[in-house]
């Protein structure tokens, strides 16, 4: 994907870098990023929602609404990551798949809640392994082994489950996905806050996040200057992997059944949404505030088409849209006004 | 390669394929009868023609993985063209169909040549665009057959010299494609674009046009196969042919045409697919549930693509090696 990128630059005449006069100050680059800019949307669509249906605003509503970002902005919190470091995963839906099928097999045996999550939570993680390993251990490029096992793991599911569903989950299991934690706040608002806080904390404030950051940008630099790229990027995988298993867990539980097309399409709006949250497709730059008012926007959208009973595939349409339009609008904007496009 | 033997991709391609064939023959002879063999191909012709699209997108570092809704698309509305119009000749609705894939096809080589997004994003942007816009236009209503003409549903099956003209169509893009590819100038550029982007666009090639034209191609040849899908198999629908992306990029990577770009040819594509149409076609003769399909396309990208790199891995220096690749 960079070779392209770089073809198209050779298009142009090469300029020599410009240097402002003056850098921005804080305050003026903090209003000009893409974060402000999404959350200027946020409270637009949030009061377009407001005015166009009476039942937005009531807090169960509200509530309720979380339910459709929150299972994917787990998942899309690692694969942001992924993205910044120049890899992409696409086998996140089939990762949940395959996660919940293994998950309602053991209930088949009799397993309890407590076996149920570390039987999800470690088939995602087993799926990330594998594809980590092809792609690190082999050195295989990252986009068709996980187009490869996309196909390979939903396909387990369906080995397994032809046309059937598993149902019979115990009572308990419910919890992650319809539970409380108090009023309003559902088991998995909190968990989504709790991973946005975790994931923050790890991308923008250790050194393993500095290192994701150097790896997207140069990962041949990241080598030379002591980075474990290799080890790094695995990791990467084990942990988009695991929280494919944690959404898997998650969605099974409020599904309370398991069918093999269960989240299919949902690697694609996983993708929107970190591309969405600012985070540059072709990797080294992007951050997780963005990633979170993404899932909030798109959470909101989503929610507001459902109150205007927009069927689902319409739905899919324009997130297909909104995918090509985030990373198309920067670039139109730079060619036609291109000093901008300098600072 | 000096001192060791080179054997082609297509010879190993080809062997393990007689290999397949003789060990469910051994079981199932009639499987390997002349009249079933020309059924198996018949089957697979529509993978065939899209495999040599995807192929020509692959040669040139991208991928399209909008084929298959470009496919269904297409196919709903030339059955919507032939219920509102049953006259409409046969060569006027192909003529509809390839157009119209080769505006969609255009629609993704656009996005990628001027405006320089993945080609990834793209297509998998198109892709559930396409697929919505079938929703949109048929109210997510099927087409049935006692819908379709006669003559629209009778094309792809008439029978010309022994084969159905599905096959011969198949046949037909092959050469086509053949030609296309080795010995016109569009078919060195896609492998000039595709070995080395930078060096191509000094020899004087535009990579971002070239690039654009193997989307156009892939898909007209998507629409193509549109019209004669629907009309094979008599059904429209949104979700026909779902997942079949998959299966195309599965035959090419099969084939051995290399993900990197640049390299490849058009007997590994059309044998790549042929392996996966023989392997469909032999499931249920030998018993296994077609639910095993999904697992085996899935295992056989990741096998292909395994072998392809450890085959073409150049030797020299680690270090020097990750330093090419980067660029």
């Amino acid at each position: 994907m960079t070779s392209v990128a770089q073809t198209q630059a050779s298009d142009q005449i090469p300029q020599g870098r410009q240097i402002p006069d003056r850098l921005r100050t804080p305050m003026q680059r903090a209003l000009a990023s893409w974060e402000t800019l999404l959350l200027v949307v946020f409270a637009l669509v949030f009061c377009i929602n407001s005015f166009a249906s009476p039942y937005f605003l009531d807090p169960w509503n509200l509530s309720d609404a979380t339910f459709n970002f929150t299972e994917k902005a787990m998942i899309a919190f690692a694969m942001a990551l992924l993205i910044i470091s120049g890899e992409i995963d696409l086998s996140v839906a089939s990762i949940i798949a395959l996660a919940s099928t293994a998950m309602g097999l053991a209930v088949q045996m009799g397993a309890d809640t407590p076996a149920l999550v570390g039987i999800g939570l470690l088939t995602g993680l087993l799926c990330g392994a594998v594809n980590g390993a092809l792609i690190t251990g082999l050195g295989l490029p990252s986009i068709v082994v996980t187009i490869g096992t996309m196909s390979l793991f939903r396909g387990i599911s369906y080995i397994v489950l032809g046309d059937k569903a598993f149902t019979g989950y115990p009572d308990s299991f419910s919890w992650f996905g319809q539970g409380y934690v108090w009023w309003v706040f559902s088991f998995e608002l909190v968990l989504f806050c709790l991973l946005a806080v975790a994931f923050g904390i790890l991308l923008h404030a250790t050194a393993f996040g500095r290192s994701v950051y150097a790896i997207g940008n140069n990962d041949v630099a990241a080598l030379f200057s002591g980075i474990r790229v290799p080890r790094i990027k695995f990791g990467l995988f084990l942990l988009t992997g695991l929280m494919s298993g944690l959404a898997a867990v998650c969605l099974t539980s409020r599904l309370g059944a398991t069918r093999p097309s269960i989240a299919s399409g949902m690697e694609l709006e996983v993708v929107t949404m970190v591309v969405l949250g600012g985070v540059n497709i072709l990797g080294g730059s992007g951050s997780i505030a963005g990633v979170v008012i993404a899932a909030l926007v798109m959470g909101l959208v989503t929610f507001g088409f459902g109150l205007l009973n927009v069927p689902g595939i319409v739905m899919s349409i324009f997130i297909g849209i909104l995918l090509i339009a985030v990373i198309a609008l920067p670039r139109l904007a730079r060619r036609f006004f291109p000093r901008r496009a300098a600072s | 390669m000096s001192g060791r033997i080179h054997i082609s991709r297509e010879v190993v391609l080809g062997g393990a394929m007689l290999v397949l064939l003789g060990l469910i023959a051994t079981r199932f002879p009639a499987f390997v009868e002349p009249g079933n063999l020309a059924n198996v191909f018949n089957d697979t012709a529509p993978l065939i023609i899209l495999a040599l699209g995807q192929m020509a997108v692959i040669l040139t570092r991208c991928i399209d993985l909008s084929v298959a809704a470009n496919l269904a698309l297409t196919g709903m509305v030339a059955a919507m063209i032939n219920t509102a119009m049953p006259d409409l000749p046969i060569p006027l609705i192909l003529l509809v169909a390839v157009s119209l894939g080769v505006a969609m096809g255009l629609v993704n080589g656009l996005l990628v040549w001027r405006l320089s997004i993945p080609p990834i994003v793209v297509t998998l942007g198109t892709m559930t665009i396409y697929r919505g816009i079938i929703f949109l236009i048929s109210d997510g209503r099927w087409i049935n057959a006692h819908q379709m003409s006669d003559s629209f549903k009778a094309f792809p099956r008439q029978v010309l010299l022994g084969l159905p003209v599905l096959s011969w169509i198949g046949i037909l893009a092959v050469i086509a494609i053949f030609i296309l590819i080795t010995r016109t100038p569009l078919g060195r550029a896609f492998y000039a674009v595709g070995g080395n982007p930078n060096a191509a666009q000094y020899a004087g090639i535009n990579s971002g046009f070239t690039q654009c034209a193997a989307f156009v191609l892939s898909g007209a040849l998507a629409g193509l196969t549109g019209y004669l899908w629907v009309a094979r198999y008599a059904v429209a629908y949104v979700d026909i042919a779902g997942g079949f992306e998959l299966d195309v990029v599965a035959a090419c990577v099969i084939g051995g045409i290399s993900i990197a770009g640049g390299a490849g040819s058009v007997a590994g594509a059309v044998l790549g697919a042929l392996f996966l149409g023989i392997i469909k076609n032999a499931l249920p003769v030998i018993n296994i549930s077609p639910f095993w399909q999904l697992a085996i396309s899935g295992s056989a990208i990741l096998i292909a693509v395994a072998v392809n790199v450890t085959q073409n891995r150049p030797k020299g220096r680690v270090i020097l090696k990750k330093a090419e690749h980067a660029v």
